[in-house]
């Protein structure tokens, strides 16, 4: 994946509220390539900057572009299953894990769903479970490979392992990581300074609205700035 | 009619004054059934049947200019319209949270009234004058309207509690429709269930109120139960149109044209 096909953040402001954006005139490239970590504070944007990357929110000022288009050219439908996403708790829709599949592919049959299963770690028997009976681990695990079937560029996970415990989260994350290896990039939101440090490639630290600073790691832990360091665990 | 009810009775069904003040002992048994078990709902009963009383002579003594067969069917189109109006805003009231609730409400039962009435009159099933047009009209919009309500706020409490699920499906490159597909589903499920459920039971666990006030009124109980089985698919007929056109105009203001579940103007978020 080259760099053009990195996010472009121009002059973005972005929030729920009109009038209160939580982030203010944000210009930014969002790195396509390996794992690209947004860390910073409690309320510092990241969520609502990663939910602009595949429009789940539009921003309320500004221009968000992709592979050189700006996103609103883009049909959502399309951008959406190659910037797929997965959340912190996983949505489970009704049924099987099967029919859950099928909800990113309706013609998918039993060996793709089997297959497609492995890839993320999880046993091809679990096509039969009811969905909501699976752990959280392996729930998350689900939505990854749910996400996959659409053949993403970019997987988006906005804080994938905060309602996990720590061997769920420890087989979340590898799963992150080969999925960078295999050439699907992957933006990944967390609070958790150790995870940053073990998965990320870029990193991106927001704080109050504003970007703080973007970087590799090393550039980053010798950062004087305070809410830097903490935010990416320097030593 | 026995020899003992007739005093209160004459021909066609009146029953009179007397008749009506005498069917008033059993608003007293009901205030007296309140006062014995201190139910405290004496007011509550004496003012909801008075109310009751002075609506409906209010009605009845309009619905006589309405429905006099000279004349023209403008009024009872009127009529119709503000039957349609007073029903767009109780449903707006009762389920203000809903995005641009009263022109979809006021769309819905309009098309209700549309169809419903159109299949009636036109296929001849009855007359197309005042005396029939105006109550068709009020059994097709007043039973619509606590289905409509309901519906509107279950697929407002979808978008809601659900939200997490339909982002899900938008995620995965599904556009809103086919996103909010399964949740349009349920709404109109409980919406339209209990309506079938009552319409099953017609007949064995009770005997509809149409059906009741024609045979009182002298009519021929077949003729009354034809008249009521068209009056009950009527109910069917517009409870499914009317719930069927709101929740489908409510769907599309829950959503962006490019596929975003709006949210309520205040939301937390990182």
């Amino acid at each position: 994946m080259s760099s053009a096909d990195a996010f472009e953040l121009i002059g973005v402001d972005a929030g729920p509220v009109a009038g209160d954006p939580i982030l203010r005139s944000i210009d930014l490239v969002v790195p396509a390539n390996g794992v690209t970590v947004l860390a910073g504070p409690s309320g510092a944007g990241k969520s609502t900057l990663l939910r602009l990357l595949n429009r789940l929110d539009d921003p309320v000022a500004g221009e968000v572009r992709w592979r050189g288009r700006a996103l609103t050219d883009w049909a959502p439908t399309e951008l959406r299953r190659q910037v797929a996403m997965v959340f912190q708790r996983a949505p489970l829709f009704p049924g099987t894990v099967f029919d859950n599949l099928r909800v990113a592919v309706a013609d998918i049959d039993d060996s793709q769903a089997g297959h497609v299963l492995e890839h993320v770690g999880l046993n091809a028997d679990l096509l039969d479970r009811e969905a909501t009976t699976l752990s959280g681990g392996e729930a998350q695990r689900m939505c990854v490979a749910r996400a996959l079937l659409t053949d993403p560029a970019v997987l988006l996970a906005d804080e994938p392992t905060a309602a996990l415990d720590g061997s769920a989260r420890t087989t979340v994350e590898d799963l992150g990581r080969m999925l960078a290896d295999s050439g699907v990039a992957v933006i990944w939101v967390s609070h958790d300074t150790d995870q940053l440090r073990r998965l990320a490639d870029h990193v991106i630290v927001l704080a109050d609205g504003a970007v703080r600073a973007v970087g590799h790691l090393d550039d980053l832990d010798a950062s004087n700035d305070r809410i830097v360091r903490q935010s990416v665990g320097a030593p | 009619m026995t020899t003992s009810t007739a005093m209160f009775a004459v021909e066609q069904g009146d029953i009179g004054v007397v008749g009506l003040a005498a069917s008033g002992i059993l608003v007293a048994v009901a205030v007296a059934i309140s006062l014995w078990r201190q139910l405290g709902l004496e007011r509550s009963l004496l003012w909801a049947s008075l109310r009751a009383l002075v609506q409906l002579l209010a009605v009845g003594w309009v619905l006589q200019f309405v429905v006099d067969p000279d004349d023209p069917l403008i009024f009872s189109m009127l009529w119709i319209v503000a039957m349609v109006s007073f029903a767009a805003h109780t449903t707006a009231r009762r389920a203000a949270d809903v995005p641009r609730v009263l022109p979809l409400s006021l769309i819905a039962y309009t098309a209700s009234a549309i169809v419903v009435l159109g299949v009636l009159f036109g296929f001849g099933i009855y007359d197309l004058e005042g005396r029939t047009l105006v109550p068709l009209a009020g059994m097709v919009i007043g039973n619509s309207l606590a289905a409509t309500v309901l519906v509107s706020r279950q697929l407002l409490i979808a978008a809601t509690e659900q939200r997490e699920v339909i982002e899900g499906r938008l995620a995965l490159g599904l556009s809103a429709t086919e996103a909010f597909r399964p949740h349009l589903r349920q709404a109109l499920r409980t919406a339209l269930v209990p309506q079938i459920e009552s319409t099953k039971a017609v007949g064995i666990v009770f005997l509809p109120g149409a059906m009741v006030g024609l045979i009182l009124a002298g009519v021929d109980p077949a003729d009354a139960v034809r008249v009521q089985v068209s009056v009950m698919y009527l109910v069917l007929g517009s409870v499914a149109t009317t719930t069927a056109v709101m929740s489908l105009g409510i769907s599309r203001e829950l959503f962006t044209p490019a596929q975003q579940l709006r949210r309520p103007a205040r939301r937390s978020n990182d």
